[in-house]
């Protein structure tokens, strides 16, 4: 009997993922194709980012993809000094929030901007991005 | 309906590596209460049991812990909102009683966050926000807390100085209070001299000194119905508002990044329950497992207005002597944060302070003490309001 295939894309989410398989593992194969994308409800018009496979206004599981464009503002950021297990050789490193108005976007800024260089306000974009360990995340970087 | 009233209050030594299990810390707790309330374990018809289970070796702790405190064949069941977890309890007994359904509740909060080793530690706070989306980019709760200091420092021109000045007086408290884990003196000039720990950034802009304390330790409140308590207790401390409410985990599903949602609502809920405002407050326990979470608990609770906490800090007017004091027992920073037995302990001090059995930390004849417990970053908040 041939073995079942089991959709575990998710895996490949961050410098440690700690999700394998969710409705949502289409974004790995976009970040792939080095697109950002979120989900937008096809009934009531409802913008998720992170994704989401199912509309919590409407209800409805009828979701389509949106790409994250453009640039969004820089709300708040942190630069870590100490990480949890798995993320020892990332230090210190930066997370951070964009504001893009009809949603806000939760990740890392770029390894080549300094904590110093960074202001709330300015204006970043989100891009995709390979780790040292082969597994992917995206980056705010200057646009 | 009846009111409900608490009639006894306890708590373990807060320490480092608690040299016992956790139903032994939860004992030391749950004695000091029951001596406190001057009842039996008979008298006491339900029990719930609080900790962050991640925390916990034991499997569905509750059943182990009621057991060993003798509180068996009475009902006891766990709850958990992380480091909320024993206030949420409070709230669930008080429906219980309410309901009339029980006389006298035992609410039991504990943590031995040493159960765990130091790296089996670090693993699960790696898991401490939304899984799927956010701990994947290595994220700390220090990290997300400096986010929003970040923002106040960007909004409203607070300083490290500034919430330096919440640690010192933090530090002043520590040290009279015999169950606090941090007993030692903090000085406004560590947090600029490079030799100092308090000066080593954990996650910019926060330091070591912005950050609470780790600790072993329990709690315990025992609350009763009107009739009960009237009976049993000489001086019962009346619970006469309760409000809760819940935020996003995703700091992407926010929308404010300088305060904390649940803190205004669950305040708002509190105060209109309670039929008073924050100005009618005499003394609070709030939630500061970090510097900055204290400044924005007092622009949220209406203690400051907002952006101006720092001034209320500046003037003292949140040490004992100023118009509201605000955790006079040391707080998190210095009492320590025992997760689950965090929210207990902070009742327990602000009950002491209304019954006046505040020893050295006693703020002059408070009538009306709240308590702000958090849990996770901002994504649960309990209030609570209480009064002689």
């Amino acid at each position: 009997m041939a073995k079942k295939e089991v959709d575990d894309r998710f895996k490949k989410f961050g410098t440690v993922s700690f999700t394998a398989i969710t409705k949502t593992n289409d974004f790995i194969s976009h970040l792939e194709d080095g697109k950002i994308m979120g989900t937008k409800c096809k009934e009531c018009e409802a913008v998720y980012f992170p994704p989401r496979s199912d509309c919590f206004k409407c209800l409805n599981s009828n979701m389509e993809w949106f790409e994250v464009t453009g640039t969004g503002k820089l709300l708040s950021f942190s630069e870590l000094q100490y990480g949890p297990v798995g993320f020892e050789k990332d230090l210190p490193y930066i997370i951070a929030i964009l504001d893009y108005g009809f949603h806000k976007v939760f990740g890392r800024i770029s390894d080549d901007i300094p904590y110093d260089g960074l202001k709330v306000g300015m204006e970043l974009q989100t891009v995709p991005n390979t780790l040292s360990n082969g597994q992917l995340n995206y980056v705010f970087k200057q646009p | 309906m009846g009111k409900v009233g608490i009639i006894g209050v306890g708590q373990s030594k807060f320490v480092r590596g608690f040299a016992g299990s956790i139903r032994e810390l939860a004992f030391e707790g749950f004695k000091e209460a029951l001596v406190d309330a001057k009842i039996q374990t008979k008298d006491i018809d339900a029990s719930i049991i609080a900790s962050a289970p991640e925390y916990d070796k034991q499997r569905s702790s509750a059943g182990v812990v009621a057991e060993y405190l003798g509180l068996i064949p009475q009902p006891t069941f766990y709850i958990e909102t992380v480091c909320s977890s024993s206030s949420t309890a409070l709230k669930v007994a008080y429906s219980m009683i309410k309901a009339g359904l029980h006389d006298v509740v035992a609410i039991v909060g504990f943590q031995k966050m040493s159960e765990i080793s130091s790296n089996e530690s670090q693993e699960r706070m790696g898991r401490g926000a939304d899984i799927q989306w956010e701990s994947p980019f290595g994220t700390m709760m220090p990290a997300y807390y400096a986010m929003y200091a970040q923002a106040h420092m960007a909004k409203y021109g607070t300083t490290g100085e500034d919430l330096a000045k919440i640690r010192v007086k933090a530090a002043t408290y520590g040290q009279i209070n015999d169950k606090a884990v941090y007993r030692k003196p903090v000085t406004m000039d560590m947090f600029t001299d490079p030799k100092s720990n308090m000066s080593s950034p954990v996650a910019k802009p926060l330091r070591v000194g912005d950050c609470c304390a780790n600790a072993d330790g329990s709690s315990c409140v025992i609350v009763a119905s009107e009739e009960r308590a009237k009976s049993l207790c000489d001086k019962p401390v009346w619970i006469l508002g309760i409000g809760a409410a819940s935020e996003t985990v995703n700091m992407a599903g926010r929308d404010l990044f300088t305060g904390l949602n649940v803190g205004i609502e669950a305040g708002r809920q509190a105060y209109k329950m309670a039929g008073i405002t924050s100005k009618d407050i005499d003394i609070a326990e709030v939630h500061d497992c970090f510097t900055i979470a204290e400044m924005m608990a007092y622009e949220n609770l209406g203690f400051a207005k907002t952006g101006e906490g720092k001034d209320l800090i500046a003037g003292k007017e949140t040490y004992k002597e100023g118009s509201i004091p605000v955790n006079v027992d040391g707080g998190l920073l210095s009492k320590g944060h025992p997760i689950g037995a965090t929210g207990g302990s902070q009742i327990r001090t602000i009950v002491l302070q209304l019954r006046g059995e505040a020893g050295e930390m006693q703020v002059k004849d408070p009538e009306l003490g709240l308590v702000h417990n958090i849990g996770g970053v901002g994504l649960y908040g309990n209030v609570t309001i209480m009064g002689r």
